[in-house]
């Protein structure tokens, strides 16, 4: 089924881009995890080797996503989806529990977190359902089914506890309802009624550690110690790194860990603090990149699917890049959102490189019939 | 495979549009982020290398230890000893309540006193370290360290503290430190010390606390997020500049001679022993004193409280605070400044029976049966009231004012500690300034030319008195310091100024000695026990009544009522080298206090001579006259026996 000269129309410069990206994060979860021993010497934490590992599976994922035609994966997104909320509510009935969450369901030497598979498998349960519809999403008792595609995992997600990941499943969402026609009126609407919602979600849905990180967040000083401390941190981080940065291995703030767990939310801090704006605006200029060719990989797609897919996928990916950057210079609430390739954690990175195997796959395939 | 539906054209541009504002809204994102880094990162790009320099770096200070001190050949009085502090670095402390909870369990203080501490030095910025536990012991510094990691922000610091010989030799004389207090960190002699300094607060640390003080070093540790030292930035380190050395004038043998005597006699006073050439103090004391190694490591409440609440005052220097009457050791003021007014000459004689009157009221002398007929220097010799009277009554109290004065009494002595008091020689122009009633009147003198009344003194103002009587007239400065050593070996300092130089006649001058060296070596001298064959050791004794006859029969404790005794010396009579005063607070006689004045004085006259030094007194050594005369004047007041 993969026919030779799919090989040609594989786009090579969005994929060397993704790689590129992958390989800066390593560089700088080499450089937070590194270990200065007394005697001088020193060497990296055990999290480098892991994340290689999850990179070359991630690139098994991603031929694997790349290979099999992405419409008969569409085809069979039912089964998909069915399998991702198993997963998940396995993962709240027995997963393993870390960090006073459950999240990760243990495989041998390595923890699967399901809720990372998530924005891929609604992107194409998403696509599939409008792309497939006639009248794309302009229909509102559609918008609602398509809707519960994404409410039932999201919930699921959330209850694990994991805000940041399941919050990730709205762009996705909107991505694909948006291309799909939906009415930019209605659009309004559901903002509106988002902002309504909010009070009473302060009220009852959010924890108060939640509440807490919110106004942290308007007001960082209020609690230097406790909340707004990870806040006043990344700033100093992003700050102190200037135009030119500390050079690698020579960033205080991440090394002496001011900046709790810096490989794995605040890894931009970090690459702010050791490469400076120089080298925030080449991985800014990366992301982009990534983000602009994989929409062209949609505007190119044959069938609506396709575009969907890919609209979908994009969507939550820079939906995610965009809250991550903005919250490793305390620009946004701290919440447990991961900056895609680049942060520490195998089951992120192998579903990243799974979702852009597919976004290649769109676009190879944007020939064939 | 190709069962999927292709995209119409009019979708596909409603399609293009749709991706179009996504990568719109992308790109306007992601300039927005770029002009937010670009802000943090260029603009602000100081502010916030400052204070991630703050976050990892820490400057901990080096305390410097202060110089020592060493007496006139060069044996060390006061040194240094390592201690150990347990201090809270405020800005590492995660949860303080659990911490100081728990640093209390650690170390068996309390924690309220912790927070009291903590209390206290609230405004200063949280990376400086606040001392919780001074001279911490072992077992508290193990037991912290032990638990390192459930105590964030807890550090023990290594500091030089001060080490003293101990309670019982010359405390006052040394003083004490102490952390800067607040009020002190306001004032403009402590400009540039931080909080937290240990200071000196009395004595010799207090006088010359600059010199003793030198510099602390500073170093530089990186840290990481809970506080524990990464590495030290050696080019930022800058050691500490260990303060001068001062020689003192002391004579550390004088010293320990002063001690050893109040010791055996068991009575508390002062001691002040000089060099009458040159001001040099060999010796001084006052007691009772306090011990300031408790302050050197940090003094507990209690024991300041008790130091602060005792009756017997032993925070009170008596050598520079104590006023008291002089007593007969006036009497030399009075009959110098009869021979320089040309009022008397060293033959005058009187006729004393006991007692006599003035101005329609009888004076006693203190022999009852009476002297007889007494010359000056006889009158000394035996301390005879009557002759005094008599030359005091015809020199008037002015006269006599101005001789006291210019001899050292009722004036500061200038010597180089804190806080010394004035004492008095009232005259006419004090009186009229200083007191409702205003006008002098001429009996008032009568009391006046024997030491009692209003004349007060120190005992050092009592020593330069001495000393300016031994030198001729040279109202010589105290002092202390002898020498500085800067680093480089010893700079000797030069001798202050005398105070003031008067030119009386030696002949005259000689009529006196002749008097104080009969004290100690006539027939009928009041401090015969004071002599040392070949020393020509010339004093006078002096007792100073505590309480009226009267006022004594009224009340009813003896114990706190008992004549002071003292004993004011030179030797040897002729180009004397040694001077001073020896008081005994209570101490009933003056006799006494010449016990212990002769054991000094053999000990500075040993040494010269290379002899062995006399070891210390015992109580019996000093036969002490415990009799109460008191008692027998109050016993005689009771029964109306006005003497």
């Amino acid at each position: 089924m993969f026919e030779r000269r799919l090989f040609f129309h594989v786009d090579w410069l969005l994929l060397a881009a993704i790689l590129a990206t992958a390989a800066i994060g390593i560089a700088m979860i080499y450089s937070t995890t590194y270990v200065t021993l007394p005697d001088g010497s020193g060497h990296a934490g055990p999290q480098v080797r892991t994340q290689v590992y999850a990179l070359i599976i991630g690139l098994v994922a991603l031929v694997i996503c790349l290979t099999v035609d992405y419409r008969m994966l569409a085809e069979h997104s039912l089964v998909l989806y069915g399998g991702l909320l198993l997963l998940l509510l396995f993962v709240l009935v027995k997963g393993s529990t870390q960090m006073g969450a459950q999240r990760w369901i243990p495989l041998g030497p390595f923890n699967l977190q399901p809720s990372e598979f998530g924005r891929m498998t609604v992107a194409l349960i998403l696509a599939m359902y409008f792309g497939e519809n006639r009248r794309g999403a302009r229909n509102t008792s559609d918008l609602a089914i398509g809707g519960m595609f994404t409410v039932v995992p999201l919930l699921l997600i959330a209850k694990q506890p994991d805000l940041g990941t399941a919050v990730t499943l709205l762009p996705v969402f909107l991505g694909v309802a948006y291309l799909a026609g939906l009415r930019v009126k209605l659009l309004g609407v559901i903002a509106l009624v988002a902002v309504l919602i909010a009070p009473v979600a302060w009220q009852f849905a959010l924890k108060d550690y939640q509440k807490n990180r919110i106004t942290t967040f308007l007001d960082p000083e209020k609690d230097p110690r406790g909340d707004g401390y990870q806040q006043i941190q990344a700033r100093i981080t992003v700050g102190s790194g200037g135009l030119r940065g500390k050079g690698f291995l020579g960033g205080t703030q991440g090394q002496y860990k001011f900046l709790p767990v810096a490989h794995n939310d605040f890894i931009f801090s970090v690459l702010a603090e050791e490469q400076g704006f120089l080298g925030v605006l080449v991985v800014l200029g990366l992301y982009l990149f990534v983000i602009v060719r994989s929409l062209e990989a949609a505007r190119l797609s044959k069938d609506r699917v396709g575009a969907y897919l890919v609209g979908g996928i994009i969507a939550g990916f820079s939906f995610q890049v965009i809250y991550n950057v903005a919250m490793s210079a305390g620009l946004a609430p701290v919440k447990g959102i991961t900056l895609p390739l680049m942060s520490y954690g195998g089951s992120s990175i192998i579903a990243s490189l799974a979702s852009f195997g597919l976004i290649l796959n769109v676009r190879m395939r944007r020939f064939t019939n | 495979m190709s069962n999927t539906t292709p995209i119409n054209p009019d979708d596909r541009r409603h399609l293009a549009f749709r991706l179009s504002v996504i990568q719109y809204v992308v790109v306007g994102a992601f300039s927005l982020l770029a002009v937010g880094f670009w802000v943090f990162q260029v603009a602000q790009h100081q502010k916030f290398q400052v204070m991630a320099e703050n976050n990892h770096t820490r400057r901990l200070p080096l305390p410097a230890p202060r110089g020592q001190l060493v007496d006139r050949y060069g044996t060390i009085l006061v040194d240094n000893q390592n201690t150990y502090n347990i201090a809270l670095v405020r800005e590492q402390t995660k949860n303080l309540d659990e911490t100081l909870q728990l640093l209390a369990e650690a170390t068996g203080v309390s924690e309220d006193a912790l927070r009291e501490t903590i209390a206290r030095r609230r405004r200063e910025p949280s990376y400086r370290p606040i001392v919780l536990i001074e001279n911490a012991s072992f077992a508290q510094v193990a037991a912290v360290r032990v638990r390192q990691w459930e105590l964030p922000g807890i550090i023990d610091q290594r500091v030089p503290a001060r080490k003293y010989p101990g309670s019982d030799l010359a405390a006052h004389l040394f003083g004490y430190v102490s952390e800067i207090s607040e009020t002190q960190l306001a004032r403009t002699e402590y400009a540039g010390i931080e909080p937290g300094t240990m200071i000196g607060q009395a004595g010799v640390e207090q006088a010359y606390n600059k010199l003793l003080m030198g510099a602390d070093g500073e170093r530089t540790v990186v840290v990481n997020s809970v506080g524990r030292e990464i590495h030290e930035v050696d080019k930022a380190k800058r050691d500490p500049l260990e303060g001068r050395r001062l020689q003192l004038t002391i004579d550390a043998d004088v010293q320990k001679a002063i001690e050893d005597g109040f010791n055996a006699s068991g009575f508390n006073g002062a001691a002040v022993v000089l060099d009458p050439r040159n001001g040099e103090v060999l010796g001084f004391t006052s007691r009772p004193a306090y011990d300031p190694n408790a302050f050197a490591g940090g003094i507990d409440r209690a024991t300041w409280a008790a130091l602060n609440t005792d009756d017997l005052k032993p925070l009170q220097n008596r050598a520079l605070q104590g006023r008291y009457s002089p007593g007969s050791t006036f009497k030399m003021a009075v009959g110098l400044a009869g021979l320089e007014e040309g009022v008397i000459n060293p033959s005058f004689s009187v006729f004393c029976a006991g007692g006599a009157n003035f101005y329609g009221r009888r004076f006693a002398c203190w022999k009852k049966g009476g002297h007889g007929t007494v010359d000056l220097r006889h009158a000394i010799e035996q301390s005879c009231d009557v002759y005094f009277y008599t030359v005091g009554n015809m020199l008037g109290v002015d006269r006599i004012h101005k001789w006291a004065t210019l001899f050292g009494l009722g004036v500061k002595s200038n010597i180089d500690l804190p806080n010394e008091l004035q004492g008095l020689v009232p005259s006419t122009e004090w009186k009229e300034k200083n007191t409702k009633e205003k006008k002098w009147y001429a009996g008032e003198t009568i009391s006046v030319a024997i030491g009692q009344g209003q004349v007060s003194v120190t005992p050092v103002s009592l020593a330069v008195y001495t000393a300016t009587l031994a030198n001729g007239g040279t109202r010589v400065t105290p002092h202390l310091l002898k020498a500085v050593d800067e680093g480089n070996g010893w700079k000797t300092m030069p001798t202050p100024e005398p105070q003031s130089k008067v030119d009386v006649s030696m002949e005259k001058l000689q009529a006196i000695r002749d008097g104080m060296w009969l004290v100690v070596n006539g027939g009928s001298g009041t401090a015969r026990r004071a002599a040392i064959p070949g020393k020509d050791v010339c004093g006078k004794t002096g007792t100073a009544q505590v309480i009226s006859n009267q006022g004594r029969a009224a009340a009813r404790t003896t114990k706190n009522l008992r004549d002071h005794g003292m004993f004011t010396f030179f030797a040897p009579r002729d180009n004397p080298e040694i001077a001073g005063v020896v008081f005994l607070e209570h101490g009933i006689h003056s006799a006494n206090a010449a016990s212990v004045a002769r054991h000094v004085l053999a000990t500075y006259f040993a040494k010269k001579d290379g002899q062995p030094l006399p070891p210390p007194p015992t109580t019996e050594d000093l036969k002490l006259d415990l009799s109460d005369p008191l008692a027998r004047r109050a016993a005689a007041a009771a029964t109306g026996d006005h003497n």
